[in-house]
C-alpha cells in the first residue's frame, strides 16, 4: 500500500454563512486518475483551490505530495500543475514566451526552460504554433498549451479543472488521449468535470459531488454495481397497449420507464428473451430490442434523484 | 501562522515581464509622446521669457531653474504641466494591472506557480514605478538638454541638485497615483470602472480640492475675528486639509526646490516677528530640503498607506474568477 499523494481530512470551506465544501475526506493514490464529478457550483473548484493553497480552508486539512498546502504552498505548487477552468494566457505574447514566463516563475533557468518548453510543446503537438501569439490559438490549442505548461514544470500531479469545457468532440477525443498518455507516464491526475462520459472514460476512481459533499466515491464499476445493483438495461421498441405493465410483470425486471416510443427496462440479468416473449404475448408489435450497459450517467441521475428526494 | 518560503521569490520575474509589457505597450507610447510634446512646448515657450528675465535681472544665480517654473501665456509652466500629466501616466500604468489578470483568466494559472501573491503585487508595482522613473528621468534630461541648447549656458551644481530633488519628488508624486490606481484595479473587476474611479479622484484633487478646502475648513473651525490665535488655528486647519491632496504636497515641494528664495512664506502663515532679522537671498539646498521634508514624507507615506491597503485587499481576494 503506497502513501496517498493527495489526502484531505474534514476539508471545509464556508463563504460567510454558505458552506461551499463540507467536511471532505478523500484520498488519491499515486499514478491514479481521479475524477471529481458533480454539477456546477457543487464545490469542485473550491476544493481544488484549497489543494493548491490558493484558498484557505475554514477547517480541516489537506496534504498534497506530503506537504500542507496552507503552510508550504510553494512546495505544493512546485509539484502540482494546475489547469484552471477556461484557462487564459497573455494573448499578445507567443506560446513560447508565455511558457517562458511561467518557467521562470517556477524557478527554471533559461537553458532548462528552453529545453523543457520545446519538449513539452512537441508532446502536445503544438511545436508548429509555439512562435505564434496565443491570441490566434483555438480553444483546444490553449488547453494543450496549459498541459504543456504542466509538463514543462515537471509536475508529478496534474489538477485539471473542467479540462474539456468548451471543446468540440474531435478536440475532446484528442485531449482525452493526452490525459491517458500522461497517466502512462505515471502522473497522478485529479480532474473535475460535470461531463460524465469524460470522467467515465478516463478515470480510475470518481467521487460524486453534491452541495459540497462527496456523496459516493469509488471505482466506476463498483459504483455501477452499488447504486444500480448490477443492473442491465434493455431498450424495447414496440407498439401495443399497456406494454409497461406486461413487461413489468416479467420476473427479474426492476424498473420500466417510457422513453418516447421505446421502453427502458432495468433488470437484474439479461432478460431480452423473456421480455420479447412478454411483449408478443401481450399483443404488441416488437420492432427492436437491444441490451445496453449501465453508464455513470445512470448512477449520477439515480444518485442525485435520491439526494433530491431525501432533501 | 507561518508560511514557508520567501514571499518575494518570483517578484523580479514578474517585474521584468510587466516592465517589458509597459514599455512596449501602445498606451505607453502615446503617453510618452504626449508628455514629451507638452514638455518641450512648455519649455520652449518659457525659454523666451527666461531670456527676458535674464536680461532684466542681469545676474540671476538660478536662471536654469526658471525653465521649470516660469509660465508663459497661454501655456502653464513645465512644473504645472507635470503636476497635471504625471497622475495620468500613473493611472494609465496602474488601472488595469490586477483586474486584467482576472479578465484574461491568467490569475489562477500564474498563482499556481510556486510564488506567493506578494510577489505578483510587488512585481507589478515596482515595474510601474520603474517605468515612471524611466519616463520622468528621460523627460528631465531632455528638458535640461533643451535648456542648455537654448539658453547657451550649463546649470550650476546647486541647480543640478535642486533639479534632481525635483525629479525625485515627481517620481514620489507619481508613485502615489500609481498605488491608488492599483488599489482601484484590485477593488474593481472591470478595468473601465477602475479607470473611471482613478480619474474621478484625480479630478477631485486636480480641480475641485482647492474649492473644497475653504468649505471643509468652515465646517471644522469657526475663527473668532478678534482672536489672532484662533485665526491662525483656522489657517493651519485649512492647510492641513489642503495637504491631504498629493497635488498640494507636490506643488509645495517643487516650489521649495525650484525657487531657492522660498523660505516658507508660501507654505503657511508666518508672523512678522518670525521674519525679524531674516536675511534675504536664496536658501542653501539643505535648508530648502528641511523646509519641505514633511511634504516629501507625506508623499511617501501616502504611497505606503495606499499600497498597504491594496496589499491587504489583494491577499483577501478570492482567486477564482
Amino acid at each position: 500500500m503506497s502513501e496517498p499523494i493527495i489526502q484531505t481530512e474534514g476539508l471545509t470551506k464556508a463563504y460567510g454563512g454558505k458552506i461551499a465544501v463540507d467536511r471532505l475526506d478523500f484520498v488519491v493514490e499515486p499514478g491514479e486518475v481521479f475524477g471529481l464529478l458533480g454539477p456546477n457550483g457543487a464545490g469542485k473548484t473550491t476544493t481544488i483551490l484549497m489543494l493548491l493553497g490558493l484558498t484557505e480552508p475554514t477547517s480541516g486539512t489537506a496534504r498534497v505530495a506530503g506537504f500542507d498546502p496552507l503552510r508550504q504552498p510553494l512546495e505544493v505548487k512546485r509539484r502540482v500543475g494546475y489547469m484552471p477552468d477556461s484557462v487564459g494566457f497573455y494573448d499578445n505574447l507567443s506560446g513560447i514566451t508565455n511558457l517562458r514566463y511561467t518557467a521562470k516563475l517556477a524557478g527554471l533557468d533559461n537553458r532548462e526552460a528552453d529545453e523543457a518548453i520545446a519538449r513539452s510543446l512537441d508532446r502536445v503537438h503544438l511545436s508548429y504554433a509555439g512562435k505564434q501569439a496565443v491570441g490566434s490559438y483555438s480553444r483546444g490549442m490553449r488547453q494543450r498549451l496549459a498541459i504543456a505548461e504542466i509538463l514543462m514544470k515537471g509536475a508529478s500531479i496534474a489538477i485539471l479543472d473542467e479540462p474539456t469545457g468548451g471543446l468540440d468532440p474531435q478536440s475532446t477525443r484528442e485531449f482525452l488521449e493526452l490525459i491517458r498518455s500522461l497517466k502512462k507516464d505515471g502522473m497522478t491526475i485529479l480532474l473535475s468535470s460535470h461531463l460524465l462520459e469524460l470522467v467515465q472514460s478516463v478515470c480510475d476512481r470518481v467521487a460524486l459531488f453534491n452541495n459540497g459533499r462527496i456523496g459516493l466515491s469509488g471505482r466506476v464499476e463498483t459504483l455501477l454495481q452499488d447504486v444500480l445493483g448490477g443492473s442491465h438495461w434493455i431498450r424495447v421498441e414496440a407498439t401495443g397497449n399497456d406494454l409497461e405493465s406486461a413487461v413489468g410483470r416479467v420476473p427479474g425486471v426492476t424498473r420500466v420507464q417510457r422513453d418516447g416510443n421505446a421502453l427502458r427496462v432495468e433488470a437484474t440479468s439479461d432478460l431480452r428473451a423473456d421480455i420479447a416473449r412478454a411483449v408478443v404475448s401481450a399483443g404488441g408489435n416488437l420492432t427492436m430490442i437491444a441490451a445496453g450497459h449501465s453508464s455513470l450517467e445512470d448512477v449520477y441521475t439515480r444518485y442525485f434523484e435520491g439526494v433530491a428526494h431525501a432533501a | 501562522m507561518r508560511r514557508e518560503g520567501s514571499a518575494l521569490s518570483g517578484a523580479t520575474t514578474v517585474m521584468a515581464k510587466e516592465l517589458a509589457d509597459n514599455l512596449a505597450s501602445v498606451r505607453m507610447r502615446m503617453l510618452e509622446l504626449l508628455i514629451f510634446v507638452t514638455g518641450a512646448g512648455a519649455v520652449y515657450a518659457t525659454i523666451g521669457s527666461v531670456k527676458d528675465i535674464a536680461g532684466l535681472v542681469g545676474e540671476d544665480q538660478f536662471i536654469f531653474l526658471k525653465i521649470f517654473t516660469t509660465p508663459r501665456d497661454p501655456l502653464p509652466s513645465f512644473v504645472a504641466f507635470l503636476g497635471f500629466l504625471i497622475p495620468i501616466v500613473s493611472i494609465a500604468l496602474g488601472f488595469d494591472s490586477v483586474n486584467s489578470e482576472f479578465n484574461r483568466r491568467t490569475m489562477s494559472r500564474i498563482l499556481a506557480q510556486p510564488i506567493y501573491r506578494d510577489a505578483l503585487l510587488f512585481g507589478k508595482f515596482l515595474s510601474g514605478l520603474v517605468t515612471l522613473a524611466v519616463v520622468l528621468s528621460a523627460l528631465w534630461i531632455f528638458v535640461v538638454g533643451l535648456g542648455i541648447l537654448l539658453l547657451g549656458l550649463p546649470p550650476g551644481g546647486e541647480e543640478v541638485k535642486r533639479g534632481l530633488a525635483f525629479l525625485v519628488t515627481a517620481i514620489a508624486y507619481g508613485a502615489v497615483w500609481l498605488a491608488m490606481a492599483m488599489l482601484f484595479s484590485i477593488v474593481f473587476r472591470s478595468a473601465a470602472t477602475a479607470a473611471m474611479a482613478s480619474l474621478a479622484v484625480w479630478l477631485l484633487f486636480a480641480f475641485f480640492w482647492q474649492m473644497l478646502v475653504p468649505l471643509l475648513t468652515t465646517l471644522v473651525a469657526s475663527p473668532d475675528p478678534f482672536d489672532l490665535a484662533s485665526q491662525l488655528k483656522t489657517i493651519s486647519i485649512g492647510l492641513g486639509i489642503a495637504r491631504l491632496s498629493p497635488n498640494t504636497l507636490f506643488g509645495e515641494a517643487t516650489l521649495a526646490f525650484l525657487n531657492p528664495s522660498e523660505r516658507g512664506q508660501s507654505l503657511g502663515p508666518i508672523l512678522r516677528s518670525q521674519m525679524e532679522g531674516a536675511i534675504s537671498g536664496p536658501l542653501p539646498f539643505d535648508q530648502s530640503l528641511i523646509l519641505v521634508w514633511p511634504q516629501l514624507t507625506g508623499l511617501v507615506a501616502a504611497v505606503i498607506v495606499l499600497f498597504t491597503i491594496a496589499y491587504i485587499m489583494f491577499q483577501r481576494q478570492e482567486v477564482r474568477a
